[in-house]
């Protein structure tokens, strides 16, 4: 009574728990699967070069899922990171190609550095103004990010009348010409858009677990009215989480600019559905409350290896497509089992207590 | 022993009846005798198997091992529609409303009176609402949306729904819990009614009081078994806990003696504006010491619970001003408050108090995160330390703290909430129905913890609907009608009367809500 924390034990606890780790790391195991069956039936699919490749496409899904993994959590949703990516990528262009002209018959021009920030600076004023719209306003997160969805599209369109800015090879003399290397270039034989990810996936892991905001984001998606009753700065929060999308989708703007040295206005069309695939897939619940950076991640490789894969074992994209929604719809349904599973063991364990 | 059965037939039994979940036994070998047009008043502890064998009669779970006898033969109820269809109705313990539609919309949900089957008839059900509403005394607009209500108000609601399926059985699974003394009254009077037209009655309560009033038979379940069943007479207080806990003490009462410190809060003036151009809080002024207890009672909607808002910045449309130790509140955020050591413990603990699907752990360290964090890092080991002497210090029963809350019972549960205040370290701390839905030997030790926390130096203001509650617990009482403070008393001038009658003031059953125009002049 006194010490009333106690140790469960039962071989049905044991067994139980056994098939809990198995639900908990099903994305995982779903990952390894996947790559283990492709390195079969694929050819080549196991070359240092290919899997280079195939990380650089995941990494691009892997940033708008990992920002969007924490607007979930926190019971909203981000539709607007498509576009944000299009629209990011195409001041890039500008940048590179003509600065900011003010007017005056002269132009300001920037080196790769500021070009970066000012990007980056975009990105997250749009999450702004969704954080905006939302607390704000009291305008619901799916609206509130389809409005910005169209309106980031449009805006990317109207920069350049719907071309391409194209040669985005910078000029040495502003010192923007490293304006390529984000893209391809290496260090220690690994791309920078992978070691951007690795920060950036490691800061948001860090985040969700070992600091306030990251448990305020989940406390918001799981009761924003206990949360707000608790102390914690709701209206912030939501900021925050919007914000930080847009930073990871600007990230991925300059990233496709810089690989493709070229930026089109329609680039980054759909992708927030990826995104959201990846995190649900990761085993985010759409309720919000819960997921985790780790298992976003996770999902994305799954979806971004079994699209590679899949192109390289010659199937039709048509049937990737349809293999994708499964895959999706699977994780669901397996998610909701380790649910119920969790929820039991919890229940047993407290009823193991007497009450 | 008189036999009973003769004047109030059997209608429903359970015999040897078991449950059994994974895990646990909810009930063992059972039996029960459900009599008709009288009142059967069922009570236990929480989780002694009370609401399973309710759930059991209202066809929501079915018996592992045993016989439910209906009349003379066994039946079987699958679902909820199939119990209804043999007459039996329940209002559970937690609402089961749509607070997106209106009250005429709930009571009718799923039999909605229609022509030709398609095209709901709104009139009639709006006119049979308003004739529920009439009478269950009690006038709320069959238009109003149910989440709007206040939720005293939606156990009206709740219980109109029944009435209109013409339960033959009435299950009512804590009725009271959310009521005020006279919204009580009203409902006694409508059980007479029903018992006197035949209706067999289930009635689960933790106020033993009631239970002694209403009931006609009584069965007492300890841990999934009957501990006791027998008609009413002779029946006291006493006989009900000694067969519910196994001893017969309720000590909750003891006061611990203590001098009172300075004035730590102070309201003045707080006034807050409804939505229908009255006011939910009027003019209220009233200070506070250090140790002291202060309860506040008064029926529901008397503006109790939206002066607590109030105080915490949870509402920020009001005027007034409030001092901390003297020092004027400047901050309107929440999170403002309980820096200056003001913490509330909800009415609501599920939808106000908690986030059901966080950790006991994350739960219980939400508001005092920061103590527990240096710079940007959240120190996990310190936390897991510090929930862990709360779970000690509060006798928290839990298997892990890692489990999500919702696998706790109520009473633990706030536990859980009253952690998480104290985390905070507050001076003041602010308590809306602490004891609402838990069960007495919970409550006892609520109890304790308040007067212990008081004994402290800590001031409390707590909010209360029972009058045993607040004539026991507390130093000082106000009392409040209409939004305002309509009396005030110290531990020995207040009498259940008095408290009673100025809680009451201009507030009989069908006053309007809003005060008269004069009044507020004055």
């Amino acid at each position: 009574m006194s010490d009333s924390t106690v140790p469960t034990s039962s071989g049905q606890a044991a067994s139980g728990s056994a098939l809990l780790l198995l639900l908990k790391a099903r994305t995982f195991i779903a990952l390894i699967l996947v790559l283990l069956f492709f390195s079969v039936f694929a050819p080549n699919f196991l070359s240092a070069a290919n899997l280079v490749i195939m990380s650089k496409h995941v990494a691009l899904n892997a940033f708008l899922a990992i920002g969007m993994t924490f607007v979930i959590v926190s019971g909203g949703i981000d539709l607007s990171v498509g576009s944000i990516v299009g629209l990011c990528g195409m001041v890039a262009g500008w940048l590179v190609l003509h600065g900011i002209n003010p007017g005056f018959g002269w132009s300001i021009q920037f080196n790769t550095f500021e070009i970066c920030l000012i990007v980056v600076a975009v990105g997250v004023a749009i999450g702004a103004l969704n954080g905006f719209l939302i607390t704000k306003l009291n305008v619901a997160p799916f609206i509130a990010t389809l409005g910005t969805l169209y309106i980031a599209r449009g805006a990317a369109m109207l920069s350049s009348d719907g071309r391409t800015f194209p040669n985005l090879s910078g000029n040495p003399e502003y010192g923007s010409d490293t304006f390529r290397w984000i893209g391809t270039g290496n260090i220690l034989g690994i791309p920078v858009s992978i070691w951007m990810l690795v920060i950036v996936g490691v800061a948001a892991a860090y985040i969700a677990r070992r600091t306030p905001l990251g448990r305020y984001i989940y406390a918001v998606g799981g009761n924003e009215k206990a949360a707000g009753l608790s102390g914690v700065r709701v209206t912030r929060i939501k900021f925050f989480v919007y914000m930080f999308s847009g930073f990871c989708a600007a990230l991925v703007g300059i990233i496709i600019a810089s690989q493709l040295v070229a930026a089109h206005p329609a680039t980054g069309d759909t992708f927030e559905l990826n995104a959201i695939a990846a995190a649900v897939l990761g085993g985010t619940s759409m309720s919000g409350g819960r997921g985790r950076i780790g298992g976003t991640i996770i999902g994305a490789f799954v979806i971004g290896v079994l699209s590679d894969g899949l192109v390289m074992m010659g199937v039709s994209a048509f049937w990737q497509t349809v293999i994708k929604g499964i895959v999706i719809i699977a994780a669901v349904v397996i998610d909701q089992a380790q649910q119920r599973v969790e929820a039991r063991a919890a229940l047993q364990a407290q009823a193991a207590l007497g009450k | 022993m008189k036999q009973p059965e003769k004047i109030h037939p059997v209608g429903l039994s359970i015999r040897g009846g078991s449950k059994v979940y994974p895990g646990t036994v909810a009930l063992k070998d059972v039996d029960f005798d459900l009599h008709m047009g009288a009142v059967n008043v069922l009570v236990g502890e929480n989780g002694a198997g009370k609401s399973t064998m309710m759930k059991v009669i209202a066809g929501v779970e079915q018996l592992t091992s045993g016989k439910l006898i209906l009349d003379g033969p066994e039946v079987q109820f699958r679902s909820t529609e199939d119990a209804a269809r043999h007459g039996i109705g329940i209002v559970f313990q937690e609402l089961n409303l749509f607070p997106n539609m209106t009250v005429a919309e709930n009571i009718f949900i799923s039999r909605e009176k229609t022509r030709l089957g398609i095209d709901i008839d709104m009139a009639a059900q709006r006119d049979m609402t308003r004739a529920l509403m009439k009478r269950l005394e009690h006038d709320i607009d069959p238009d109003i949306l149910v989440g709007d209500l206040k939720v005293g108000q939606q156990q009206i609601v709740e219980i109109a729904k029944s009435l209109a399926q013409d339960a033959r059985i009435l299950i009512l699974d804590e009725p009271t819990s959310a009521l005020s003394a006279a919204e009580v009254e009203i409902l006694f009077r409508v059980i007479d009614d029903l018992r006197a037209s035949g209706v067999g009655i289930v009635y689960i309560s933790h106020r033993l009081e009631e239970l002694i009033r209403v009931g006609d038979y009584i069965t007492v379940l300890r841990d999934g078994v009957i501990a006791g069943a027998q008609s009413m007479e002779g029946v006291d207080i006493p006989w009900i806990v000694r067969h519910m806990i196994g001893q017969a003490s309720k000590d909750f009462a003891k006061e611990i003696h203590h001098e009172y410190g300075p004035e730590i809060f102070r309201a003045e003036q707080i006034t807050a504006p409804n939505r229908h151009g009255g006011f939910d809080v009027q003019d209220v002024s009233f200070s506070l010491r250090a140790g002291e207890i202060l309860g506040i009672y008064g029926l529901m909607g008397a503006g109790r619970s939206e002066l607590l808002e109030c105080i915490i910045g949870d509402r920020r449309d009001y005027r007034g001003d409030l001092f901390v130790n003297g020092e004027r509140l400047t901050s309107r955020t929440v999170a403002g408050r309980i820096a200056k050591g003001i913490a509330l413990i909800p009415e609501d603990r599920k939808s106000d108090g908690l986030v059901q699907i966080l950790s006991i752990r994350e739960n219980m360290t939400l508001s005092s995160l920061k103590t527990l964090t240096r710079g940007v890092h959240l120190s996990l080991k310190r936390e897991a330390e510090t929930v862990r002497d709360f779970i000690h210090r509060m006798t928290v029963k839990v298997a892990s703290p890692e489990y999500e809350v919702s696998s706790l019972s109520g009473g633990n549960q706030q536990k859980v909430v009253i952690s998480k205040a104290l985390m905070t370290q507050p001076k003041i701390l602010l308590m809306d129905e602490p004891s609402r839905g838990i069960d007495i030997g919970a409550k006892a030790e609520v109890f304790r913890v308040m007067r212990k926390l008081a004994a402290e130096g800590l001031g409390i203001i707590f909010v209360t609907s029972d009058l045993e509650e607040v004539m026991s617990l507390s130093d000082r009482i106000i009392v409040m009608s209409n939004g305002r403070i309509s009396g005030e008393f110290t531990h020995g001038t207040a009498t259940e009367t008095a408290l009673v009658e100025a809680s009451a003031k201009g507030h009989a059953p069908d006053a309007p809500a809003d005060p008269e125009p004069k009044d507020a002049t004055g």
